[in-house]
């Protein structure tokens, strides 16, 4: 059956540290930040990181580097471009997934809680595991192809209005917030191909410039790699970028039946 | 253990180039159901009693026994089609999923044909026990 408990080895402690904030801050959030060090041979744990938000940038990225940078250099996570552009910050806070870089802690009312990305493999602290996820990625050979050769002179050239049909889908960062919080991707990862990958598929599908939307389509065509998506629509609530792997999903689907009738 | 690489993983046994038929029949069914279920509803409602000699009386209306019947298959198929995808995300374990497929599939079929006979010998008043 599905697992629906964490295994005995992977139950949070509740007994974790506590890092109080300096006497004197009058402005103190509160960080409660799930620990886990493959190499302690320990259950995970949470941490609890009080903040002067007067000495600390607006974004849950800002404190994350605080407590890395002041408090405690053994927090891991992945960052990069602090502008909501590589995805790499991809995390679950307060419950929903987002990019701690472009997530206020503003909008956070209560103490804010922070998990690495739902139901992965956890490398260490905040760093979860995207081998399979990249591979999906990679499985619906994302780039163009083609039969036409190339034109000599010119590049391949598209329409204003077919440029529109992959301008929003091209947006995606790949930051895997959609896909880990899906249910249906929870359970079979391992054969669902997930929002992201379809939400690509889709993206070369509608390229006007393609030539493989059959192929494309062909192997998609499959009881888990597309159709273990139940319109849950989790992954659009997700996305970081506004982007609708839903909706994408959903005309893929379209397309499948479109080529019977 | 094994070395397979991820992509190799993933592409696994490739594509079943199937889940088309299966999902454009559960909405062609759900679609189906709506004045099916209207219909049944609204016959309820309207017959005077639910005594069996009101029901038999009703059900005896050629229209309303061959609608009776097709609301029992397609009601079942729709359940069989859903149920069946209930199986395949939970159910992790290949013996256990194909068990699983292979006693719903059954009891949807005992269930739709039991259904169907229930109001054929009504209709059709087998000696009546």
């Amino acid at each position: 059956m599905a697992e629906f408990f964490l295994p005995a080895n992977s139950k949070v402690r509740r007994d974790g540290r506590l890092y109080k904030a300096p006497s004197g801050s009058t402005n103190v959030r509160v960080f409660k930040i799930y620990r886990f060090d493959p190499d302690a041979k320990e259950n995970p744990r949470f941490d609890t990181y009080e903040l002067d938000m007067d000495h600390c940038g607006p974004m849950v990225l800002d404190a994350l580097i605080k407590i890395k940078n002041e408090i405690d250099s053994t927090l891991t996570f992945r960052r990069s471009c602090r502008e909501g552009i590589c995805g790499s910050c991809a995390m679950n806070i307060d419950g929903k997934n987002a990019l701690a870089c472009i997530s206020a802690c503003a909008d956070v009312k209560h103490d804010i809680t922070i998990y690495p990305l739902p139901h992965l493999p956890v490398i260490k602290d905040l760093v979860p595991d995207l081998t399979n996820f990249y591979a999906q990625y990679a499985s619906i050979k994302p780039w163009l192809q083609t039969r036409t050769p190339p034109p000599p002179d010119t590049e391949r050239l598209q329409s204003k209005e077919d440029q529109e049909k992959v301008d929003r889908p091209s947006a995606c960062i790949l930051c895997a917030c959609c896909s880990t919080s899906c249910p249906s991707y929870w359970w079979n990862s391992d054969r669902y191909l997930g929002p992201a990958a379809l939400l690509a598929a889709y993206r070369w599908i509608v390229d006007s410039r393609d030539e493989a939307a059959g192929e494309r389509l062909d192997n998609l065509e499959d009881p888990f790699r597309l159709y273990r998506c139940h319109t849950i629509m989790n992954c659009t609530e997700a996305c970081p970028k506004d982007l609708n792997p839903a909706k994408a999903i959903a005309e893929i689907k379209q397309m499948m039946v479109l080529r019977r009738h | 253990m094994s070395l397979r690489s991820p992509l190799s993983r993933v592409l696994g046994l490739g594509s079943a180039k199937d889940g088309t038929t299966h999902w454009w029949a559960q909405r062609v069914t759900a679609v189906a159901l709506i004045p099916l279920t209207l219909w049944f509803l609204f016959s309820l409602l309207t017959l005077p009693s639910l005594d069996y000699e009101t029901v038999r009386t009703w059900l005896s209306v050629p229209v309303s026994g061959f609608l009776g019947a097709l609301l029992v298959a397609v009601l079942t198929y729709h359940s069989y089609l859903g149920t069946t995808v209930i199986v395949e995300d939970y159910v992790t374990s290949h013996g256990m999923k194909v068990l699983s497929l292979m006693v719903l599939k059954f009891l949807h079929v005992l269930a739709g044909g039991a259904g169907i006979f229930a109001i054929l010998r009504v209709v059709f008043g087998f000696s009546r026990l």
